[in-house]
């Protein structure tokens, strides 16, 4: 059984050395709590998955909860959560120390000046992506348009738009059911 | 003020945002840059690039650094962290009592194929917010930058490349360049 030591020391190496994002946690994670360890199982891992993605946050934090959780119970997850979090708060918080101190150096400017396209590209490209594994079609997309002018042109908050949507897909359900 | 700000606003990301690092961003774009204006739109670009050079989930770096900006100190950061991550504990520690049931619930799985689409829109919504004047040029009409752009929507798109390694390209040519 899992010791919170355990559980954080864990976390804090896979926080650590995961560069690129959350998606790039998960198979450490599994390597480390299912593999390595054999602390849970691999079906229970996959089900702990679905969970934290169909769940709103932040994914690597909430595999790193279920599984903290299903350990060590409520400690357990924030020990886990914790030590998940710790090494990336740091790093990034030396990194925002020392931008806001030195961001008129020539050379950092001239690098985010050629920088921030090539990320407004970086932002661009999940679009394509994600409308693929959503399968959009021609008779769906129009929501993804109205959805992007709405924010993009009116201003419209994304939360509200995340709101409306989430509750039209219950209601067309239980029209659903009705109708059954 | 700007530490309940700061809390209000992360908890809100935290809360709303479905469909992982990518869907997570029009939601701390609007909330920083858009409502309460504790960062530049450039600033914002300028994060997201540092948020993939170095290690961790987008949603955290981005508490980290934008919470750092907006109050100036540690622990506008820890406390914008832990904003943040506050309602995954919730929904979590509810959820994982009825995990299974959580799964296959047919309301659940109405909701999020509603949200599909809308987490696409979104993302495209937070592309065309940072087509401004301050990454563009003026009037968005500098050409350089629209070069760098095309090059690295190709470079992902289609060649592959790692996201690091694009900026790190950018970072050169930038030197070089200007």
């Amino acid at each position: 059984m899992a010791t919170l030591w355990q559980l954080f020391g864990t976390f804090t190496k896979i926080g650590a050395f995961t560069i690129g994002g959350g998606y790039a946690m998960i198979p450490l994670i599994e390597r480390e709590v299912v593999t390595h360890r054999k602390w849970i199982t691999s079906k229970e891992f996959f089900d702990m998955l679905v969970v934290a993605q169909t769940a709103p946050g932040i994914l690597a934090m909430n595999i790193s909860i279920l599984v903290g959780n299903k350990l060590r119970g409520k400690r357990g997850a924030v020990v886990s959560a914790f030590g998940s979090a710790l090494p990336s708060f740091v790093i990034i918080l030396l990194f925002a120390m020392f931008l806001t101190q030195y961001q008129e150096l020539p050379a950092l400017e001239k690098m985010f000046r050629a920088v921030r396209p090539a990320v407004v590209a970086l932002i661009a490209v999940p679009v394509f992506k994600l409308a693929k594994t959503a399968n959009l079609t021609w008779k769906t997309v129009w929501i993804s348009v109205v959805a992007a002018f709405l924010i993009w042109y009116f201003g419209v908050s994304p939360v509200w738009i995340i709101l409306v949507a989430g509750v039209a897909g219950i209601v067309v359900r239980l029209f659903l059911d009705k109708k059954k | 003020m700007v530490y309940l700000q700061l809390f209000y606003a992360f908890f809100k990301i935290g809360l709303f945002g479905f469909g992982g690092g990518a869907a997570m961003i029009p939601l701390i774009q609007f909330e920083l840059v858009e409502r309460y204006g504790w960062i530049t739109s450039a600033e914002f670009a300028n994060m997201v690039a540092v948020s993939q050079m170095t290690p961790g989930p987008i949603g955290i770096n981005c508490a980290t650094y934008a919470g750092y900006l907006a109050s100036g100190n540690v622990f506008g950061a820890a406390l914008a962290t832990f904003a943040v991550v506050l309602p995954s504990f919730i929904i979590m520690l509810l959820v994982a009592k009825a995990l299974t049931k959580f799964k296959n619930n047919r309301y659940v799985e109405g909701a999020m194929q509603g949200l599909r689409p809308v987490i696409v829109g979104l993302i495209a919504a937070a592309a065309l917010l940072l087509m401004n004047e301050e990454n563009f040029g003026e009037n968005c009409a500098d050409y350089v930058s629209w070069i760098i752009f095309a090059a690295a929507f190709v470079g992902l798109q289609f060649l592959k490349i790692h996201p690091i390694v694009i900026i790190l390209l950018a970072a050169v040519v930038g030197l070089i360049i200007y």
